[in-house]
């Protein structure tokens, strides 16, 4: 079973992960694609707990994740991966590694010099430029928040 | 009885904190600002915690969270973690709140025993035909 969803959200694992998109895609893992929280043992606990028993959470910095990333591809667990930037989803995706995959951005919140595109997506000029450089790299970006949401197509998620 | 009286902060997604604390000073009269709402509607990770912890100040005090999952329950668990007295408590309901009105008083290890007790008694399902609650 490929990885399910890619998703780009501040907060990664939170209630419209693993109840909005886990109820629809039924994960068996989520694998958290971040450099500082692979490096952080009671942030990772904190993530842990709240997920539960019954899936598994991992953490990745995005070099080690890109060294495993088509092994994940190619695994039978049903799984979901999670940055919290489109910084870290961008080099995870370098070198056309994710090439014909889509990336769902999920959350960015309203930050310097960030224009409202939904409720739940802000983005500014230099997250256009990765948004353009995903799609680059081969990707398919798109917003959604959740699985029932219309989904926001590129020539939105790029309007200045 | 504790030095101080606990103040709490019901943390949850979209109104549910601020309709569980006008809930529960209607019921138990509790006064503004020994139980704040706090909603994580439009703020990311890092506002939703820096909020939340100028909020909790050194305490004591009770961060209740609608659920154990998601958002919420992570940036209590920080707040937690970033010193004070305090504790957290998830899976909020009003017979919780309504318990910690009344029970403030006490120190943190009696108080939130007391609270999840109440929380949990407090749920009981009716089926019909039944003679007596689920």
């Amino acid at each position: 079973m490929p990885i399910l969803l890619f998703r780009v959200d501040e907060r990664l694992i939170h209630g419209q992960v693993v109840i909005g998109w886990g109820s629809q895609l039924h994960p068996e893992r989520y694998l958290v694609v971040d450099d500082d929280i692979a490096d952080s043992e009671w942030e990772q606990d904190l993530y842990r707990l709240t997920v539960g028993d019954s899936t598994k959470v991992s953490f990745f910095t995005v070099e080690q994740a890109r060294q495993r990333v088509s092994e994940w591809m190619s695994a039978d667990e049903r799984t979901l991966l999670l940055t919290r930037d489109l910084c870290s989803m961008l080099r995870l995706a370098r070198n056309r590694l994710l090439e014909g995959k889509s990336v769902n951005l999920g959350g960015i919140h309203h930050g310097k010099g960030r224009k409202m595109v939904r409720s739940y997506l802000y983005l500014n000029d230099a997250d256009r430029g990765r948004v353009r450089a995903l799609e680059e790299e081969g990707m398919h970006a798109s917003g959604r928040d959740l699985p029932g949401s219309l989904k926001v197509g590129l020539a939105d998620l790029l309007e200045e | 009885m504790s030095d101080v009286d606990a103040c709490g902060v019901v943390l949850g997604h979209g109104a549910m904190a601020i309709g569980m604390v006008d809930a529960a000073r209607r019921v138990a009269g509790i006064e503004e600002g020994a139980l704040v709402a706090l909603s994580n509607e439009g703020k990311g990770p890092d506002s939703l915690r820096d909020e939340l912890i100028r909020i909790v100040g050194e305490g004591p005090v009770v961060i209740f969270t609608d659920m154990r999952v998601g958002s919420c329950a992570v940036a209590a668990g920080v707040a937690l973690r970033s010193g004070g007295r305090r504790a957290v408590v998830c899976g909020v309901n009003l017979p919780m709140l309504l318990e910690f009105a009344f029970h403030r008083s006490e120190p943190l290890e009696e108080l939130v025993p007391r609270l999840v007790e109440q929380g949990r008694s407090s749920i009981t399902a009716h089926l019909p035909y039944a003679d007596s609650p689920v």
